[in-house]
């Protein structure tokens, strides 16, 4: 066990392209560390370099008090489960399990202990000698997890172990991987690019943009205070929602009326012109349902399509937006990998609610939750610096 | 309907295939006499049948029998020595980058171009030269030569094949670089492998050019060189049957050799799939 640091890591290819920039990231001996991002953010580029299969370009790549930088993957003691498994096709199960074991030049009986104890963690036991080609998704999942814990390495990497898994599956390996780890209570990395996954797994989560690192807090610090809108829009689910803004005073003017908000977060955003509100669509709710209603809190507007889940309803608001938002939001949208974000409120209502497509429905938003975003920088001039986590100093300017 | 299509050319390509090697053997059983008077012209040797006598006279030859050892121990080495430095070769060119792959690659495939006949003579005077004439090494060398590009080419397209996170996996389980490729990428080119191998001893084995002309005693001489300087003990009649029984001897390894290793081709290739 160890804890693993990263110092100022940088990763240049040879056609100057900086797939990582740098990133600096402390993870504690036993934490489940999250790297998350879209593709291309440089997560996966960065686990490698962890574990010793990319060269680091400048930086230092600490495990316990060890500089790595140029030492092999074989003399880095850590153990990776990959995205595809790469399993050992032509060894059976038990073989697969006991390769690292069998390198290490351990005796029979120790391999056959630590195997059979491995495969009685992961469930395995009716298979050991069955080959990788004939086991399930999930079964090849456990095995290639059996190969990492069967010995004692220094931290357990993972890059995207779950992406080849159905739903399903993947919600159960899920629960697995985060029980086991608590269990053996290992140093963990977790690349993923999946937000549910870095939210229930981590114990902090670092979210990266373009090899920039953008946050690095845990997933409660990340959801209520992220540093910037691109964080802001990659976490949450349905995303949250941007709208155009204008601050004076404590008042709020948004596309459909005005709201107030708290003095302390009206204050950091004075005389900044036009800003961008970021609302959650849980902040909302049917003003019919809702208790804690005032007139200063509601407005009226027409609801153009309507989802009911069961516990809860999405209703779609449209709203217009000045160019110069628009223009924010497309460039957000394609940083987040199109996740659709048209100028339209998604507004999460309780499921007992019963507006309509088409009704003009009395809408209540809870607005001391709204964070404030500054177009141009990006940044969220309503964070909680105590409550953030780490935001690095570039992801305030170069983040959009 | 189609079926019955299929059995037809079936039929046909196995009776086309198949014919020489039956005449051959339905040759091997009939008497010296017979084959060369033309007593016994069918197919099946009825009266001229003379059981194994044919065989045990070409078993008995000391000549032959240095022969078929020349061809078993050229051919093998040639085989294990390509294969050997393909594998290391191909995988130098599937896995590295490094300056002139391509000249390599093009260099080999050129080789593997050239017309065996135009090296004979320069290679007859230099290995008179340097001693190498009428020796095994001095067949084995022109045989890896000729037999490397392609099993160099065949393999580098096996090893591309496999991913490279089973190397990354290996290493990070704690392989060097040896390891993995021993552990690891060798199994699963097996198939790739055993191919090369295949190849190559077929072109050691049948190979006649290079066996007549830089051979001159049974020190080095192969099988079908052997067969050219097969003399019955009438110097002015072929003993056609004896040749016969010699020519089905003579395939007798080839054929162990592809059912040996066919099989370990088709578990090779059944055991890859690991993507889920």
């Amino acid at each position: 066990m160890a804890a693993i640091t990263l110092k100022n890591i940088v990763k240049k290819y040879g056609d100057g392209f900086a797939a990582v920039n740098d990133v600096s990231i402390d993870i504690a001996d036993g934490e489940f560390v999250i790297l998350v991002g879209p593709s291309g953010c440089g997560k996966s580029t960065l686990l490698r370099m962890i574990v010793g299969l990319e060269d680091i370009t400048s930086g230092d790549m600490m495990i316990g008090d060890r500089k790595v930088n140029d030492l092999a993957p074989r003399d880095r003691n850590l153990a990776m489960v990959f995205q595809n498994y790469a399993l050992y096709p032509h060894l059976s199960v038990y073989e697969n399990i006991a390769f690292p074991l069998r390198l290490a030049g351990a005796p029979d009986q120790e391999v056959d202990e630590k195997v059979r104890k491995a495969s009685k963690t992961l469930e395995l036991d009716e298979h050991l000698e069955r080959k990788p080609g004939n086991l399930s998704g999930g079964q090849r999942q456990r095995v290639a997890m059996g190969r990492a814990i069967v010995r004692e390495a220094d931290a357990f990497l993972f890059d995207e172990p779950l992406s080849n898994l159905d739903a399903k599956l993947r919600g159960q390996m899920r629960t697995e991987i985060a029980r086991l780890q608590k269990r053996l209570g290992i140093t963990t990395v977790y690349v993923t690019h999946d937000q549910t996954e870095a939210m229930t797994l981590g114990d902090r989560v670092a979210v990266l943009k373009r090899g920039y690192l953008q946050q690095l807090a845990t997933p409660r610090e990340l959801y209520e205070n992220p540093g910037n809108l691109f964080v802001a829009g990659f976490i949450g689910s349905p995303p949250m929602n941007f709208l155009p803004a204008e601050v004076e005073g404590t008042t709020v003017t948004l596309p459909f009326g005005t709201v107030q908000i708290p003095e302390e977060k009206a204050e950091r955003a004075q005389g900044k012109g036009v800003l961008m509100a970021g609302i959650r669509p849980e902040f909302f709710e049917d003003a019919q349902i809702a208790d804690k209603v005032g007139s200063d809190s509601t407005f009226t507007a027409d609801i153009d399509f309507v989802e009911w889940l069961g516990n809860e309803t999405y209703a779609y608001i449209p709203f217009e937006a000045p160019p110069e938002v628009e223009a924010k939001m497309r460039e957000l949208e394609a940083d987040l990998e199109g996740e659709g974000l048209r100028t339209q409120l998604v507004v999460s209502l309780d499921g007992s609610s019963r507006i309509k497509e088409g009704d003009k429905a009395e809408i209540y938003v809870d607005a001391t939750k709204m964070h404030l975003f500054d177009p141009a920088t990006g940044e969220n001039l309503t964070v909680d610096r105590e409550h953030a986590g780490e935001i690095p100093d570039h992801a305030l300017v170069t983040a959009g | 309907m189609r079926k019955i299509g299929l059995v037809v050319g079936v039929g046909a390509v196995l009776v086309w295939c198949l014919l020489p090697v039956v005449w051959i053997i339905s040759l091997s059983f009939k008497s010296q006499a017979a084959v060369s008077g033309g007593t016994d012209p069918g197919f099946l040797p009825l009266d001229s049948f003379t059981g194994f006598a044919n065989y045990a006279d070409v078993l008995a030859d000391d000549q032959f029998r240095r022969a078929i050892i020349n061809s078993i121990g050229i051919s093998l080495i040639a085989t294990l020595l390509s294969v050997m430095i393909a594998t290391l070769a191909a995988y130098a060119i599937a896995r590295l980058e490094f300056k002139g792959k391509k000249l390599v690659l093009t260099t080999a495939l050129a080789i593997a171009m050239f017309p065996v006949v135009s090296l004979v003579s320069p290679l007859f005077d230099l290995w008179r030269t340097i001693g190498l004439y009428d020796t095994w090494p001095g067949l084995i060398l022109p045989y890896m030569s000729f037999t490397l590009p392609l099993a160099i080419w065949t393999l580098s397209a096996f090893f591309r094949e496999i991913p490279w996170e089973m190397e990354q996996a290996a290493q990070v389980d704690g392989a060097t670089s040896w390891q993995a490729f021993r552990k690891v990428i060798v199994p699963l080119a097996a198939p790739g492998v055993f191919t090369a191998a295949i190849l190559t001893f077929f072109f050691a084995w049948n190979d006649f050019v290079f066996g007549i002309t830089l051979t001159s005693t049974e020190n080095a001489r192969p099988i079908p060189a052997a067969l050219s300087f097969f003399v019955g003990p009438d110097p002015f009649q072929r003993p056609a049957g004896l040749l016969a029984a010699a020519a089905v001897v003579a395939t007798i390894p080839i054929v162990l050799i592809v059912l040996v290793f066919q099989r370990k081709i088709v578990a090779g290739l059944t055991s890859g799939a690991v993507k889920g």
